[in-house]
């Protein structure tokens, strides 16, 4: 398209589709919160541009013909330190009779050197946020930078809250960033430490593959949080235990164990702050705070999945049984603290060099809603999109291969669509013999592709 | 281009829709995303002075390239005395209103602060009308 700059630029994602699965229904295109999924000749194909990985469409498709992608899991024997980052979110899925030790021995008996639970890093960050949103006057309140997919989110269709979101690096990184440094000053070059991230979410794929205010991550490789469940789960049911070293494990406080659930951030600012989330609560939330319909805040921690990480697009477990299995982390580190613990965390010799490099670059905007750069030229299209609507049924039906009404407007008026893929129209056309039968059955095959129209049990009832 | 709207007084439920559409029309349009917020909230403004205080309202909203401008027509009480309106902290709102979290006297001064040309005429018994004006480069 002429003139869109976010056309032009093309952005890394974890999501794909596999066109050969896919089976052309609008499962995915209806949830996208972004509308970034239209339906061309029976298949979804995605605006790279306006997805923010946020993964609603994995959870949908009843076929799953959308991946994530992922490294393979074999590319860890290419280092010769292969570090496990495991969030706190991964021990959750399991049944609360497989102790922590053997999920983590397991991660060892698998191939890893180290395991390292990302969280750790919560107690050099808890601190930076809380300078951060201190010190800061302007731009209040302070929106969390942890979940990626809300990054993005913001960029796309949130534009004026970009220098809202705070210009610090999510745990992830910043234990990425300690575990280099740990094994640098132990005598190995770069290209022998492997640091793996496992993942329970497509967004922080997209965040490690093409991170937003940094140049490149100190996270090597990404594995799929569904994989390592798989595989860990198949070793303890095979129990071959006498293969496996217990990694040693610090000291996790309760708040670092809970960080990655909701309200494990806000709870944890001093201030006024608030948790929200879902990409759609989260959606409606920032519509109020652009118009500052809201009470004042300090910070918001927003989440794109529902019960935050442990309703991530990768979980295997349910969600809620997870939250309570950390819970029940919580309170166990709890008590190990109440009975004298002490709570040493060796990440914490590093402090000052982690906090001097936990910064990032403000984060840019890049508008998916703008119907062109040019004012003269939006409003024109704009007075387009208006006109067609008033012939549209406004069913939202999805026939014509785009999510509403309003979004085939918008396509059509972007050159990308033809206003007779309405099937309203079609019908509409025919009564005025302006079209044939035939004519809208081939634009119905064109958007659905012929297969839909192949099936002969429909006439055989 | 042109836009008109409808508000209800005591709606405060949909208090803001007339703001969330020139929002969401402003950002299709491509104006500068600060420049919108500061329309937006100074509408947003107007439109709960119309639900809180008046029976009901029309807003007029003009788009050109070059300005933005909306005319809140409302029939109700009217402003009797625009100057101490326009003061910091002072309000009317009963305290109903203010449960809800309005009426703490910053209307006026805040719409003041974000447009470049705030104008109010009132008749007291008949009703008020508001004229934001905002500049787009």
């Amino acid at each position: 398209m002429s003139g869109h700059e976010e056309e032009i630029q093309v952005f890394h994602h974890a999501l794909k589709i596999k066109e050969d699965v896919c089976i052309g229904c609008t499962h995915c295109m209806k949830v996208c919160p972004t509308e970034a999924i239209r339906v061309r000749h029976g298949k979804a194909s995605l605006f790279e541009n306006r997805c923010v990985d946020c993964g609603e469409c994995f959870r949908v498709c009843p076929v799953v013909a959308i991946m994530v992608e992922q490294d393979d899991f074999d590319k860890i024997f290419d280092y010769k330190v292969r570090v496990a980052l495991v969030p706190s979110v991964f021990i959750g899925q399991f049944p609360k009779d497989i102790p922590t030790e053997q999920i983590y021995s397991e991660l060892m008996g698998l191939g890893f050197t180290h395991v390292y639970e990302v969280e750790h890093a919560v107690d050099i960050l808890a601190e930076c946020i809380q300078l951060y949103t201190d010190n800061l006057e302007a731009s209040k309140p302070v929106i969390s930078s942890f979940c990626p997919a809300i990054v993005r989110l913001i960029q796309v269709k949130f534009p004026a809250l970009v220098d809202n979101i705070m210009t610090l690096k999510p745990p992830l990184d910043i234990s990425a960033m300690y575990n280099r440094k740990k094994f640098r000053e132990l005598g190995l070059a770069d290209e022998e430490i492997g640091i793996f991230y496992i993942t329970p979410c497509a967004a922080k794929i997209a965040a490690i593959k093409s991170p937003v205010g940094e140049e490149k991550s100190e996270v090597t490789g990404v594995i799929n949080m569904n994989t390592m469940y798989n595989k860990v789960f198949t070793a303890i049911k095979n129990k071959d235990k006498e293969t496996c070293v217990v990694p040693t494990r610090q000291y996790l406080a309760p708040r670092n164990i809970l960080w990655t659930l909701t309200r494990g951030e806000s709870e944890n600012v001093q201030g006024r702050s608030i948790a929200v989330d879902g990409i759609h609560n989260v959606i409606e939330f920032l519509e109020k705070l652009e118009n500052e319909d809201l009470p004042s805040f300090d910070f918001l921690e927003m989440r794109a999945c529902d019960e935050s990480c442990a309703g991530g697009v990768l979980i295997s477990g349910n969600r809620f049984l997870t939250v309570r299995r950390l819970h029940l982390r919580a309170e166990a580190s709890q008590r190990k603290l109440s009975n004298g613990q002490t709570p040493s965390n060796e990440i914490l010799a590093h402090k000052a060099y982690l906090v001097e490099n936990a910064s990032v670059e403000k984060v840019k905007p890049r508008s998916i809603v703008k119907l062109d750069d040019d004012m003269t030229e939006a409003m024109k299209k704009m007075k387009k999109v208006h006109e067609l609507m008033r012939h549209l049924p406004l069913v939202d039906c999805g026939s014509c291969g785009s999510p509403k009404c309003s979004s085939l407007a918008e396509d059509v008026v972007q050159g990308r669509a033809n206003i007779s893929q309405c099937i309203f129209i079609q019908k509409l056309m025919e009564k005025r013999n302006i079209f044939t039968k035939e004519d809208s059955f081939q634009i119905v095959e064109s958007i659905w592709g012929k297969e839909k129209f192949e099936r002969k049990w429909v006439f055989d009832l | 281009m042109h836009f008109k709207f409808h508000t209800e007084g005591g709606d405060f439920t949909n208090a803001g829709r007339a703001s969330s559409e020139v929002k969401k029309i402003l950002k299709q349009l491509n104006v500068d995303a600060q420049v919108i917020k500061r329309i937006v909230v100074a509408l947003y403004e107007a439109e709960v002075n119309i639900v809180a205080h008046a029976f009901k309202g029309v807003i007029d909203v003009d788009i050109e390239p070059d300005k933005v401008f909306i005319r809140l027509t409302d029939e109700g009480p009217g402003i009797p005395d625009i100057d101490l309106a326009m003061k910091e902290g002072y309000s009317t709102a009963s305290q109903r209103v203010r449960e809800m979290g309005f009426g703490a006297g910053m209307g006026l001064p805040n719409m003041k602060k974000n447009v470049d040309t705030l104008h109010i005429e009132s008749t007291p018994g008949k009703g008020t009308v508001v004229e934001l004006t905002t500049n787009i480069k």
